[in-house]
């Protein structure tokens, strides 16, 4: 008998905000109110808050060096749970130089809290927020408006933010983003709704993280199972243990191995209770195969139909960590999955200013710095899109001589270089008219909603001999194996009779109004 | 007729956090050559040997369990820990503290009901040098203390076993970097994310058999600054104090003489779970050891404590 899929409980949230927007506040109001705060260590923070306003971000901020700063240094993490629900608040610092904790807490993060200061608007910090959860793919941003009693409530102060706030975050890729006006120090709209705010009929923070749909773990996207270990207790059983990162695999199903390309079939898949049934996506498992086929760790278990990158270089968009600034074509250790390859940055393809998100042109990067970047590993890895998969799309990259991470990095683009092919739809985007820079903003929306994106422009397609028409015809050879072929005709020379998606700059004035035509295109 | 076995299914939380920590415990067999098991004989350790034991089945546990034994243990600790082993097929170190007193090379706290917190320490980091331990897994969880919650599941400690509080290194989504220079090694913490409401409910989905001390019992003890310790030859009363006989449990097990009881009448895990969810005093406020300041338990962690 197969066991029923198991619905996702746990909703992890990662709250990001600048220094006294009240972040703290709202987390200790959260546990407090719900009463996840135990007596003692309400009462130990009582004894050591001077004054007489409760300072509840003692609650979160344990480290000694934190409290004689009153600021928070580390990513904490703090758990409370309802009837409903149990949660998990990675709670991010917002200073500028700690923009790693940020990414640290949004890369595990089902949902992103960014506070802002109704007094003072959207601050660069928010922005910072804003796009590391869109670079991230954390699913879904809530925007809490807080300090709404000193701006006496006034709607007119929350619409403006909210509208100033999606403004700025539509290009970011958040698929979800909502606002909701609150007092964290008086409660309003924290636990119980606020009858201070009539003109906001909608749920209070709690409401909003008790019912808000989770959408971290999928077991409907393709199957992927990176082994962690090989269980050998005797001759008689070889078992591949590892943790299904997404889809799910049941006994008699075929599975490949990434590295060999070598086939078996599924005998049984062991969860931890030691019954063999169905493996989901977040389940530990051990895999046993009817074949006895090589596989040890690093490698990657997946579905024959569905492909997964096999590449040695690839583009990523990375966050640097580290205190030494990047140094192109110096060696760094990729870990990725369960695997580590000796690996080089070969060039920064652009620096993102997080705050404006001007591209600009850099040789490296430095501490707290996001940027694209070309990576070259020394061996195939098994890669898919972050924008595909949050799991097997993230890689680190180390410095072998700290053995510190000081990268994080998703994967947006796979060379042509790659062995294999994606089983997403590909198609042919005509592209009439457009400025460079807009065409590069529309292959990278493209490219970062998951699919593997290619620009043919007439000086790339000349410089290889290459024209119009004989560019269309490799262009849809691309598209039939799964690429997005975007073809700049600068100057509207192609005929309706070409075929494929037309779109021209008189019709559309923006990049992200032709991603959003490719993106309904690809899915229709 | 199909002869259906009722297993008890763990809810959805319970399932992901099981899967969590069984993926951190291979990716320390994945990662490291020597990893051990700290283990204590408290339901931390216990829970955390359980999983370890199930996350290599139907293979043999490939770590052995330390117990660090500051010679103030209750007799019944002692028991389990042999029984448990056994169990679990696990082989088990023993590294005493008084050892290390006899050979004149710790010395005991001076005043009435020494700790032997510090001692253990040291104790726990030759221990570790000795068996040339590259990964000790704890029990730890990151709800227990404020600078517990600063943790990481992999956590990193230099050659002289110490912790860095402000230069860990980040964790991203779940790739566990165990890299080190050698000499250097690191702390586990599998069950960073769970909560103590969530062992006893897994060790009631998984009938984990439990040492006694974890349920109601009668015993005399100790009422010392709003803590009940046993009545035990490390801990005997001191003028002016009397000793009581309550019906206690044990939220917490180490050392005799910083680990206090509750008064309950909770016999059995559902009881103590039902207990667990009325009660608005943490776990940890049983613990003298956390009591002698603010930030005890970060000073502890940073020499190398558990």
């Amino acid at each position: 008998m197969i066991a029923p899929p198991l619905a996702h409980e746990v909703l992890r949230i990662s709250t990001a905000g600048s220094v006294d927007d009240g972040k703290s506040t709202l987390i200790g109001r959260l546990l407090y109110d719900s009463k996840a705060i135990p007596d003692d260590q309400y009462e130990a923070i009582q004894r050591v808050s001077d004054g007489a306003e409760i300072n509840l971000a003692l609650l979160t901020d344990g480290l000694r060096a934190e409290r004689e700063q009153q600021i928070t240094i580390d990513v904490a993490y703090r758990y409370f749970s309802t009837d409903k629900r149990r949660f998990i608040i990675a709670d991010t610092p917002g200073h500028a130089q700690y923009t790693r904790n940020m990414v640290t807490g949004a890369s595990t993060a089902d949902l992103a809290i960014i506070l802002v200061d109704a007094r003072n608007g959207i601050l660069n910090q928010s922005k910072r927020h804003a796009v590391i959860a869109g670079l991230l793919r954390v699913p879904r941003v809530v925007v809490a408006v807080n300090k709404m009693d000193l701006v006496d409530f006034d709607e007119g102060v929350f619409r403006r933010i909210e509208e100033e706030f999606r403004a700025f975050a539509s290009p970011l890729g958040v698929a979800h983003l909502d606002f909701i006006p609150i007092s964290a120090l008086r409660g309003d709209n924290v636990v119980d709704r606020s009858g201070s705010m009539p003109w906001y009929d909608g749920p209070s923070v709690l409401e909003f993280l008790e019912s808000v749909p989770v959408e971290g773990l999928s077991s409907d996207g393709a199957f992927r199972l990176p082994v962690q270990c090989v269980i050998r207790p005797n001759q008689d059983f070889r078992g591949f243990a590892g943790r299904v990162a997404s889809g799910s695999l049941r006994v008699g199903e075929e599975i490949e191995v990434a590295r060999t390309g070598l086939r078996s079939r599924v005998t049984s898949v062991l969860s931890a209770d030691g019954s063999s049934s169905v493996g989901l996506a977040g389940d530990s498992v051990v895999v046993t195969l009817a074949d006895e086929i090589d596989v040890s760790r690093g490698d990657l278990l997946f579905r024959p139909a569905e492909r997964v990158e096999v590449t040695t270089a690839f583009e990523a968009t990375v966050c640097w960590m580290g205190e030494q600034p990047l140094q192109v074509g110096k060696s760094y250790v990729l870990a990725h999955g369960t695997s580590e390859a000796p690996a080089v940055v070969r060039r920064v393809v652009y620096r993102l200013d997080v705050e404006t998100l001007d591209r600009e042109v850099s040789a490296g990067l430095a501490l707290n710095e996001i940027g694209r970047v070309e990576i070259s590993a020394s061996r195939p890895l098994f890669f898919d899109l972050y924008g595909q998969n949050r799991s097997t799309g993230s890689l680190i990259l180390i410095d072998p001589a700290t053995n510190v991470p000081v990268a994080a990095g998703m994967v947006t683009r796979t060379h042509l270089s790659s062995s294999s092919v994606s089983a997403s739809s590909g198609a042919v985007v005509l592209l009439s008219g457009f400025e460079p820079e807009v065409l590069e903003q529309v292959e990278d929306l493209v490219s970062a909603s998951g699919h593997r994106t290619v620009l043919l422009s007439p000086a790339s397609f000349e410089a290889q001999g290459l024209d119009f028409g004989l560019a269309l015809r490799v262009g849809r050879l691309f598209a039939s194996s799964g690429t997005v072929v975007l073809v700049a005709d600068p100057f509207g020379v192609l005929g309706d009779s070409e075929g494929g998606l037309r779109v021209s700059a008189g019709e559309v004035g923006d990049a992200l109004g032709v991603f959003r035509l490719v993106q309904g295109a690809l899915s229709a | 007729m199909i002869d259906v076995v009722e297993r008890p299914q763990l809810d959805a939380g319970l399932h992901a956090l099981e899967s969590e920590a069984i993926y951190v415990i291979r990716e320390v067999f994945g990662q490291f050559e020597r990893p051990i098991i700290l283990f204590s004989g408290g339901k931390d350790s216990i829970v955390l040997a359980h999983l370890a034991a199930r996350a290599f089945a139907p293979a043999r546990l490939p770590f052995r369990l330390l117990h660090i034994d500051t010679g103030h243990n209750f007799e019944e600790t002692l028991t389990y820990r042999d029984r448990f082993a056994e169990e679990i097929r696990a082989d088990v170190v023993v590294r005493k503290v008084q050892d290390l007193i006899d050979a004149g090379r710790l010395a005991e706290e001076p005043g009435p009901h020494p700790s032997r917190n510090g001692l253990q320490t040291v104790t726990l980091l030759e221990a570790l040098g000795e068996l040339r331990a590259d990964a000790a897994l704890g029990g730890a969880r990151r709800d227990e203390e404020k600078a517990r919650a600063k943790e990481r599941f992999f956590s990193h400690r230099d050659r002289h076993g110490q912790w860095d509080p402000k230069a860990q290194r980040p964790e991203l989504w779940n790739l566990f970097n165990g890299r080190k220079h050698s000499g250097e090694h690191f702390r586990v913490f599998p069950l960073s994310n769970w909560t103590e409401l969530d062992i006893w409910r897994y060790i009631a989905a998984r009938e984990i058999p439990m040492p006694s001390l974890y349920f109601s019992h009668r015993r005399p003890v100790i009422r010392r600054q709003g803590v009940l310790y046993a009545d035990t030859p490390f801990t005997y009363p001191l003028p002016g104090e009397t000793v009581e006989e309550l019906d206690v449990r044990f939220r917490t097990i180490g050392d005799a003489t910083c680990t206090g009881a509750v008064e309950s009448r909770a016999r059995t895990i559902e009881e103590v779970i039902v207990e667990l969810g009325l009660t608005r005093v943490t776990e940890r406020n049983t613990r003298g050891d956390d009591k002698r300041s603010e930030a005890a338990m970060e000073d502890r962690k940073r020499q190398g404590y558990f």
